[in-house]
């Protein structure tokens, strides 16, 4: 059977499925489980009430927890144990790791991105979202400098492979450093700093998300604040640090926060771009490394990312519950 | 939020001449990679390697050596060939000419050259030319000339990879991936969202909880606990497995936007209805739904992008065989690999991949920002 025509049942057998569940759960509840009749109507009307909500949730809670709360568990489970899954290893996975020059490497380089891309991303986001506040086609600009949110990480890298590229009558950079009479060089194969040039591809994506976000915020500012600041003198770079940054302080950290998170998990563009090779390797993509070929060695990898993960998660969680109440 | 130009501080004329100067240095900036790629994927591999693509769309002057055709004509002087360089259908304006590989621009186009053994070769700028043998040529012999080449756009790239590349299978794996995975969680997220905004039931807020927890859990530690379910359920690495995992990571910025959204409904609405009698069902499907129209769009979206420009799922779930590609795994895995050298075929390939979530993006932005502050400014 076609991809396609499988593809176009699933949406036909899923949207039904769906659709079907949610009424007839809420039908077979009302009609036959507890019925608004007979001598407990009133008790069973609010019986039923009280189950409605699960039987909303239930697919969602369902898929969730497959999804994403058990994984978490399996993979730990499963990263103590060979490759092969037969022999139980204890954290001999974990051992072989911290022993690898290569992870090392990896969990280096990993560092740096969550320090450099998250910063730049938003730092530019929010010199953008500044600059074009008042401009007459900043909506333009924007939505240009929001583009690359579009294109995969696949196509960015690509992108950027021309822009990167040793022949100088392809790759821009080395056509300017040309007319500079410089030597062409492989701007992916210079030691260390190859990991920025890697960086500088997913800063150009982020920073439109960056900059939507906290041209919102700035947009949000009370305009009497910033008038009282103009009338008592403060200059426009005062007006920007000490009157809109402080207010929109929580809207920063929250792109920051979520830039971090991305940058963690994104594997595309060093396996597109070196496949990890001369220094450039971050945790994804040494762990597509082991995928398929030491199960054991890749979820201990994965594992290794989500304790990083972990504290933001905590905080969200902890921002999420405060706001519920 | 007025936008005053005038008679406030931080406006000034110098100001706001260096902002507009310093927003279009961005733009161009931010543009360039991208308008690289655009344009090289028009132009053919040999003009790639030749000139960059910021020197394409002016003509470029390049030596070429050309085999003349012909047969060369019997006069009473001696033998005479005429005929254009550049063929019968191209055209291009010549700037020097010569007859020998060492000097290939030795006269100027219009002159007479003076060749070894008495022969002359005369070149017009137009690329007419007119060669004389005293004695009888043996075969017909090269020219070299430096002509201006008008710039050269085809879609010989687009052609190659449709035709030849089989990424148009790739195409179509994307798009039987990205629908079902983007309509299908739509629905399941809309009534959990609706029951965690508007009913009220125990553990409501630790549910909310855990759902924004999961929003951040990475999808690597998913790989191989999923894998090993898919296969042992038996729909091992296929549609179904990569549908129902887009389904599963979809869920919880699903559930998060549409909730956030929901909330914010006015109450009188819900309330009013729950007091003529509508069930929750019904203030579910009536109401909510059709209101909370903007918020399913911002995700469709956000689903629609992610899973069209997913690399790492489509890897692990999807079998590894060239028929089941989707393009980025297509571009990432064999292109990139096969075809490291052809720019002109990665430049399409590329484009043709980015193509449909660019003109989702420019038609539908307004949802994608509506939907980006709902999840995160609060």
């Amino acid at each position: 059977m076609s991809p396609l025509i499988q593809g176009i049942l699933t949406i036909v057998i899923g949207v039904t499925g769906c659709i079907g569940y949610f009424w007839s759960s809420n039908f077979v509840l009302d009609r036959f489980v507890f019925p608004a009749r007979g001598p407990e109507a009133g008790r069973n009307i609010n019986r039923a009430n009280a189950v409605r909500p699960w039987l909303f949730l239930l697919p969602a809670l369902a898929a969730l927890s497959l999804y994403l709360v058990y994984p978490v568990f399996g993979s730990f489970w499963r990263s103590l144990f060979n490759r092969a899954g037969t022999e139980f290893v204890g954290l001999g996975n974990y051992g072989l790791l911290f022993g690898d020059g290569e992870f090392r490497t990896a969990l280096f380089n990993n560092f740096l991105w969550v320090l450099v891309v998250p910063a730049m991303a938003t730092f530019l986001g929010l010199l953008v979202a500044q600059l074009t506040d008042r401009l007459s086609w900043g909506n333009i600009a924007k939505s240009l400098i929001f583009m690359p949110m579009a294109i995969s990480f696949v196509g960015a890298s690509l992108i950027w492979k021309f822009v990167y590229a040793v022949d100088p009558e392809i790759g821009i950079i080395n056509a300017m450093r040309g007319t500079l009479d410089m030597s062409p060089l492989d701007p992916l194969q210079v030691g260390f700093w190859n990991n920025f040039f890697l960086m500088v591809i997913l800063v150009w994506v982020q920073t439109g998300f960056a900059m939507v976000i906290l041209s919102a915020a700035l947009r949000g500012i009370p305009e009497e604040t910033v008038e009282a600041a103009i009338i008592d003198g403060a200059s426009p770079a005062q007006i920007f640090f000490k009157i809109k940054i402080p207010q929109i302080m929580g809207t920063i950290v929250v792109v920051w926060t979520t830039i971090t998170i991305l940058v963690l998990k994104v594997f595309d563009i060093v396996y597109t771009m070196t496949g990890g090779n001369f220094g450039t390797q971050i945790l994804p993509s040494y762990m597509m490394e082991y995928m398929f070929r030491d199960d054991g060695r890749a979820t201990a990898v994965a594992f290794v990312i989500m304790i990083i993960v972990l504290p933001v998660m905590v905080w969200n969680i902890v921002q999420a519950r405060k706001e519920v109440r | 939020m007025a936008k005053d130009d005038d008679g406030i501080a931080g406006s000034k004329t110098s100001l706001s001449l260096v902002t507009n100067l310093s927003v279009i240095f961005l733009v161009v900036l931010w543009l360039i990679p991208t308008v690289g790629l655009f344009v090289s994927s028009f132009r053919d591999r040999d003009a790639i390697t030749e000139s960059g693509w910021w020197k394409s769309p002016f003509p470029t002057q390049e030596n070429i050596a050309v085999q003349t055709e012909g047969e060369f004509v019997e006069t009473p002087e001696g033998w005479v060939l005429t005929g254009n360089v550049f063929g019968e259908e191209g055209s291009g304006e010549i700037v020097a000419f010569g007859g020998s590989r060492a000097e290939p621009t030795a006269f100027a186009p219009g002159e007479t050259g003076e060749l070894v053994r008495g022969r002359t070769l005369q070149i017009a700028e137009t690329g007419d030319f007119t060669y004389f043998y005293p004695d009888e040529p043996s075969r017909n012999p090269t020219v070299y000339i430096a002509a201006e080449v008008p710039p050269n756009f085809s879609l010989v790239n687009y052609e190659t990879i449709l035709e030849s590349a089989g990424m148009d299978v790739a195409f179509i794996n994307t798009l039987t991936v990205t629908i079902p995975a983007t309509i299908i969680p739509i629905l399941i997220a809309a009534f959990a969202a609706y029951a965690l905004a508007w009913m009220d039931f125990p553990f409501r807020g630790t549910i909310i909880a855990i759902v924004v927890g999961l929003l951040v859990v990475p999808l690597q530690l998913a790989l191989v606990p999923m894998l090993q379910f898919h296969n042992q359920i038996g729909i091992g690495q296929s549609f179904y497995g990569i549908w129902f995992a887009h389904t599963g990571f979809g869920l919880p910025l699903a559930i998060y936007l549409l909730r956030n959204y929901m909330v914010g409904l006015p109450r009188d609405i819900i309330e009013s209805a729950k007091v003529d009698g509508a069930t929750d069902f019904q203030v579910f499907t009536r109401i909510v739904l059709p209101l909370s129209f903007p918020a399913l769009a911002s995700f469709a979206i956000f689903q629609f992008l992610w899973t069209w420009n997913d690399l790492l799922i489509a890897k692990v779930f999807l079998p590894a065989s060239s028929d089941s590609w989707v393009m980025t795994v297509k571009i990432a895995d064999d292109l990139l690999g096969s075809r490291g050298g052809d720019w002109g075929i990665l430049a399409a390939a590329a484009f043709v991949s980015i193509a449909v979530p660019l003109v989702v993006f420019f038609t539908m932005q307004r949802y994608l920002v509506r939907g980006l502050l709902a999840g995160s400014v609060k």
